[in-house]
């Protein structure tokens, strides 16, 4: 059922897996959705979609798979806000008694039944059932207060189309967490297992030894739990041909800052010279010397950058890409201060593998330092690497 | 096989109803997202009431390990018993200690088991758990004993979206999102908190809280609980809703961030002049 629905999710991006796609079929085996297009679009949504940041995908799929299909309810809240037009009916006041004798309840189940039986097949808009049965017992609930008071000129379930319609979740994708879950776990293997902090974990072993040998005296042994000890210096290029590629920093960057407790991060703009900066806009910097003084060489590196850049800014004094900054070493010589100073660094390339020989800089730079490509693949390797 | 309808306390829209029937009806856990302060945690006390169940509580912090919500062998105890001669130290499941999703599972009745802010715990935990949530057994080593659930425990799941959820897990999930209340909603809410407040001082909170709230730029945008934390301000201060229209008194109950503040004010600003510039078109266009 539906299968045209899961590939038009599946094409919008929506990530459905077959065990999911049952979990539907069985729950609209046990008709959750009473039969209703409302209900299943929400029972559908909380059984398939998994994530809010996708719910705009989802109406948007739901909308154009379902458009155009009328459900009954839809037809009863089309033909009674109609009917709440038609207050001006001319009717004797035997009539009007009759109506009022009539309940709402009533009314709906007559509706569903004339639905049924087809007699309101191609029926568009509610104003001429009143027209042609005038005599009829729909024209003359136009007239039945019930009918109005009730407010069911403003339909109380909103259509499902509709609410699909709506998009309700539009802006819902544009807050969503970055998607860091896979980087978080590719960097989550950049650890160093340490026993730090308190002693605060009872070393079963150790303290059955000793309080046999105490002869049953009870001698806790405490020891330091392990915990993840990296050191991880990030630095990243930004501005300039980097622009494209912020999303992507911007995701490991958050990755990393969950993932690693002890990560100082500096930035750059095209390759590393003198200064190296703690905030991109304001400018403040650090120089570099004194940043590979502080941190010692257990600290590992990673560059984050596209090395592309003129070969001057990498090879020339004074080239850096300010015109009025004035760099007396060259800047590939500064990264191989970096390179030397720490054990282990790599860089991370969001550029794709096959264009870096194309470029002038980056062979430069892929001397100096194992580069990887800023992919899942890509930082999983450089990890591999660093912990080595 | 019973269906959840709500409580008189706690106000649930169809489609959560919907949403937790069907998780029932499946028998699968239900996660629950949402901004903080739409009530995630409350939905499972509801449910519990609705349906007259036991509730379990698991409350996850960022050092709850999966294990821990099993057993615990209580190796401690045992040393002690044994070096001061207490009980049987030779019975190990006197010191097997049931977690909350081991008391769920070995419960004799259905429960309603609230695992709250999933998110918090290490980003492996949820998946440590796949087994044990799917087929609602475990085994203890140390008795050789397996646990299975008598009646599968009706799961609910919160999470704050601190850290993303594993896909494996998402996919055993029914998930729902309780959207932020709209202004009707909130109108009952503020009177479940402050029952004799006045009409004018509550449009005006009103109109003031979702302007906040509309501002894209805003690092934090104030939740329910803060709202009502303000409007608490307000009465006790004695303020008169007129000066809410001008200013924001007791802003610190609203704002969190020294960023937004600014925010807040460039915000104000830019609507001052905006209605002024309409004003003075609408002068001259007439």
């Amino acid at each position: 059922m539906f299968t045209e629905f899961f590939f038009e999710l599946k094409s919008r991006g929506v990530p459905i897996s077959l065990h999911e796609w049952i979990a539907l079929h069985e729950a609209l085996s046990l008709d959750l959705n009473r039969a209703s297009l409302d209900r299943f679009y929400h029972v559908a949504r909380s059984i398939l979609v998994k994530d809010e940041a996708l719910f705009d995908k989802y109406d948007m799929a739901f909308a154009s798979y379902f458009k155009g299909i009328e459900t009954p309810e839809e037809m009863i809240d089309e033909i009674l806000k109609g009917l709440e037009k038609a207050k001006e009916l001319a009717l004797t006041p035997e009539q009007k008694a009759m109506i009022e004798a009539l309940d709402l309840e009533q009314v709906r189940a007559n509706f569903e039944q004339q639905w049924r039986d087809g007699r309101y097949k191609g029926h568009k808009g509610g104003n001429r059932a009143i027209g042609t049965g005038g005599t009829s017992t729909q024209g003359a609930f136009g007239y039945h207060p019930t009918g109005i008071r009730v407010g069911q000129g403003e339909s109380r379930h909103r259509r499902a189309i509709q609410v699909a319609e709506e998009r309700q979740f539009k802006n819902y994708s544009s807050d969503r967490i970055l998607d860091t879950r896979n980087l978080k776990v590719a960097l989550s293997r950049l650890r160093t297992l340490l026993p730090m902090g308190p002693e605060d974990e009872l070393d079963i072993e150790k303290t059955i030894d000793k309080t046999a040998r105490n002869a049953g005296e009870i001698d806790l042994v405490w020891e330091r739990s392990l915990t993840n000890t990296a050191k991880v210096i990030l630095l990243m290029d930004s501005g300039g041909s980097m622009d494209d590629y912020v999303d992507l920093a911007e995701r490991l960057f958050s990755a990393a800052k969950t993932q690693i407790k002890d990560l100082k991060y500096f930035y750059f703009h095209n390759c590393i010279y003198q200064d190296i900066y703690t905030d991109m806009y304001r400018r403040s910097n650090h120089e570099t010397m004194s940043l590979l003084r502080r941190f010692g060489s257990d600290y590992k590196c990673i560059l984050v950058g596209d090395a592309d850049m003129a070969p001057s800014e990498l090879l020339h004094k004074n080239g850096a890409i300010h015109y009025f900054y004035y760099n007396d070493t060259p800047g590939i010589q500064w990264l191989q201060y970096i390179r030397n100073h720490f054990k282990k660094s790599v860089w991370l390339n969001p550029r794709p593998e096959r264009v870096w020989p194309r470029t002038d800089t980056i062979p430069l730079v892929q001397e100096v330092f194992p580069m990887y490509e800023l992919t899942l693949a890509g930082l999983t390797d450089a990890v591999k690497f660093l912990m080595k | 096989m019973s269906t959840y309808s709500g409580t008189s306390t706690y106000i649930v829209s169809p489609e959560l109803e919907d949403a937790v029937n069907v998780s029932i009806a499946l028998r699968r856990p239900l996660l629950v997202k949402g901004e903080p302060g739409t009530g995630k945690t409350l939905l499972a006390h509801s449910i519990a009431e609705n349906l007259d169940k036991k509730i379990i509580t698991w409350n996850i912090k960022s050092t709850t390990k999966a294990q821990d919500g099993l057993y615990i062998y209580d190796t401690v105890q045992r040393l002690n018993d044994a070096r001061f001669g207490d009980g049987d130290i030779s019975d190990i499941s006197r010191y097997i200690k049931l977690g909350k999703l081991g008391q769920a599972v070995d419960s004799d009745e259905q429960v309603v088991l609230l695992i709250d802010e999933i998110d918090k715990a290490d980003i492996e935990f949820p998946n440590d758990l796949l087994n044990e949530m799917d087929v609602m057994s475990f085994h203890i080593p140390e008795t050789d004993e397996t646990v299975t659930a008598k009646h599968r425990p009706i799961v609910i799941i919160t999470s704050n979206s601190e850290k993303e959820l594993p896909d494996p897990f998402l996919r055993r999930c029914v998930f729902h999102y309780i959207t932020f209340p709209h202004e009707q909603l909130m109108e009952d809410i503020i009177r479940v908190h402050f029952p004799d407040i006045e009409q004018k001082l509550m449009d005006a909170v009103i109109a003031k809280f979702y302007w906040i709230r509309s501002i894209n730029k805003l690092r934090k945008k104030p939740s329910t609980s803060e709202l009502v934390d303000w409007v608490q301000a307000l009465i006790v201060g004695g303020v008169d809703p007129g000066v809410i229209e001008e200013s924001i008194p007791f802003l610190g109950t609203l704002i969190k961030k020294n960023k937004d503040y600014e925010v807040l004010d460039r915000q104000t600003d830019y609507d001052r002049t905006y209605r002024k510039y309409r004003e003075s078109r609408s002068r001259y266009d007439s």
